[in-house]
């Protein structure tokens, strides 16, 4: 195995495929790595010997807590269970693994805890390899003198979007974790080092399964719209699932297979899939250009696979990246609870705020409370006759400097809830049903986005920094 | 000839919304056939200043996209609250289809 690296398993794969000779076979084992990759036909799409294997492991929909906590959206364990089955089968083809979005936030803390995680599997299996890592960490002073050049800007213009104002110079140097997602470019500079693993902090989805493709001389356009689709694994299909997927690309088209026999790629199965999560169904924004599938075409190979061609790539002079920062907001408690009392129900908003102005004088800390009353409009606004009169489902939420005091704002303000007075009120009982206790619950810290715009005028080369590592488990073990 | 309006949800078979980023949500209409889908693209109740209206925006704050060749059309509109920041009542953006259910089209 130490021969092995003397020619990693990126360079190998520069050295042996030539584009129409055959075709480059893509598995995309996890849409988000660490909640269960599916082991059967994960397997299967090992048997037809892919030329590399990638996996997504993040995204922003998870939320802020995740980016400005620095910690992972999967569980532990789970990521282990994941990396251990991709890594292992990566290497005992010997083809590349490309990771990207490491962690899922992809900032600096993400990247080093999936790194120990992998670095444990190496040695606890004794393997030897190279692995490059991209840094997405946006330096700040790159990104103060962005914002004061107008270089920081919204992402949408069509008035689709809310706005997030661009954050000022305290804003942008208080905010807990500050990524770029890097592009395709970002990824094959890394892959210019030869390693045998890639594992990149936040990336473009999109980057993880084109870089190869485009070294090898693929069609961008190409090579991106199978990315695009392939990231989310089988979703793609019908039915829509987590299980593995396998591209095969062409000069001139590719072919998607799910690994899951009955999973089937048909055409509006995959053409419906370029709408999902995005807001323009035919154009993707790419740091490096624009992705236009308005020619996209797709043609059913038999029931289960289907052949795309057509879209195209117009790329940009100069690149754009998308930002993405989270700032530390407080610590938050909740409070559950729920009303079955008609007038107490009608008299909530008064109540909530006289209860509001009480629990201030009681508790002299800097504060803040957000209700979400369900049944009442706390997941989308509701007209009147909709909502609820016989029962509603209270969710506060207190954010407070520390999870102490937000325990403390949570327990008084219920206490004072619970007994709240009113006129015509015949629950004297108690206003509020508890299902627990306690029924404040310490809800971890809450963090906000500040940033999630367009940074301009800043080369990818100043932000995404590239490392190499060699493994060398074996000798260790030796 | 006028036609009587049929409720949305005979005319379609997926109706979904989802983040497209933490500033957007989206939603997707896909119909069960050519019929439907002609029938909804062309209906009043799906036009921007009617979805608008729907979700308290103004018709400038909704984008429309026609996808004739897979029966769908999409929607695209402003979140109320930034994905996952305080106040924030539904962090995937995935039940803000629901005021679209009662449409007749």
């Amino acid at each position: 195995m130490i021969a092995d690296l003397q020619a990693s398993a990126v360079s190998q794969l520069l050295a042996s495929h030539r584009p129409g000779t055959e075709r480059l076979r893509v598995l995309s084992a996890a849409g988000q790595l660490g909640f269960g990759i599916v082991q059967a036909s994960f397997a299967l799409g090992i048997q037809r010997r892919p030329h590399f294997i990638g996996c997504d492991m993040g995204s922003i929909d998870p939320g802020p807590y995740y980016l400005g906590s620095g910690q992972m959206a999967a569980p532990k364990a789970m990521v282990i269970r994941d990396l251990e089955l991709v890594l292992l089968a990566a290497r005992q083809l010997n083809v590349p693994l490309i990771i990207g979005s490491a962690g899922t936030a992809g900032a600096k803390p993400h990247l080093e805890a999936t790194l120990d995680l992998l670095r444990d599997i190496a040695n606890k299996h004794g393997l030897s390899f190279r692995v490059a890592t991209v840094a997405s960490d946006v330096p700040r002073h790159l990104l103060v003198s962005a914002a004061q050049e107008g270089r920081l800007q919204a992402l949408d213009h069509s008035g689709a979007a809310l706005t997030l104002p661009v954050p000022d110079e305290a804003q942008l140097l208080s905010a807990s974790q500050v990524v770029a997602q890097c592009g395709t470019d970002t990824f094959i500079r890394a892959l210019k080092q030869m390693p045998d693993v890639l594992i990149a902090g936040r990336s473009c989805d999109t980057a993880i399964f084109a870089a190869l493709p485009q070294m090898l001389g693929y069609d961008a356009g190409l090579a991106l719209h199978m990315a695009k689709i392939i990231e989310c694994t089988s979703l793609c299909c019908e039915p829509g699932g987590r299980d593995a997927i396998l591209a095969e690309l062409g000069p001139r088209d590719f072919i998607l297979e799910s690994m899951n026999p009955k999973a089937h790629a048909t055409p509006s199965s995959v053409a419906a899939h370029a709408l999902y999560e995005q807001a323009d169904p035919w154009l993707v924004e790419e740091p490096e250009g624009t992705l236009d599938l308005q020619m996209a075409r797709y043609v059913a190979l038999d029931e289960h696979r289907t052949q795309v061609s057509g879209a195209q790539f117009v790329a940009r002079p100069y690149p754009t990246l998308k930002v993405e920062g989270a700032t530390y907001e407080g610590a938050r408690a909740v409070l559950l609870a729920g009303v079955a009392d008609p007038t107490m129900i009608s008299v909530m908003p008064r109540a909530l705020d006289e209860v509001c102005e009480r629990v201030r004088s009681l508790v002299p800390c800097v504060w803040s409370m957000v209700p979400h009353l369900y049944g009442q409009g706390a997941v989308r606004s509701l007209p009147s006759h909709q909502k609820s009169q016989h029962e509603i489902g209270l969710v506060i939420e207190f954010l407070a400097p520390d999870a102490s005091m937000a325990k403390t704002v949570a327990a008084v303000f219920k206490q004072n809830l619970l007994h709240f007075g009113f006129p015509g009120r015949l629950t004297t009982g108690g206003n509020l049903a508890f299902a627990f206790t306690p029924s404040e619950i310490d809800a971890n810290d809450c963090y906000r986005f500040v940033l999630y715009h367009l940074l301009l005028g800043v080369k990818p080369e100043e932000i995404f920094r590239i490392d190499m590592q060699t493994w060398n488990f074996e000798m260790v073990m030796a | 000839m006028t036609q009587l309006a049929l409720p949305i949800t005979q005319l379609a078979s997926v109706i979904r919304s989802k983040n497209a980023g933490p500033l957007c949500f989206t939603v997707d209409l896909f119909f069960r056939d050519a019929a439907a889908y002609e029938r909804a693209a062309k209906s009043e109740a799906l036009q921007r200043h009617a979805v608008a209206h729907c979700y308290g925006l103004l018709p400038s704050q909704v984008r429309r996209f026609e996808l004739p060749d897979i029966w769908a059309i999409k929607l695209a509109m402003p979140r109320a609250v930034c994905a996952g920041n305080p106040g924030d009542g539904d962090l995937y953006g995935a039940q803000q289809h629901a005021p679209l259910l009662s449409l007749m089209v």
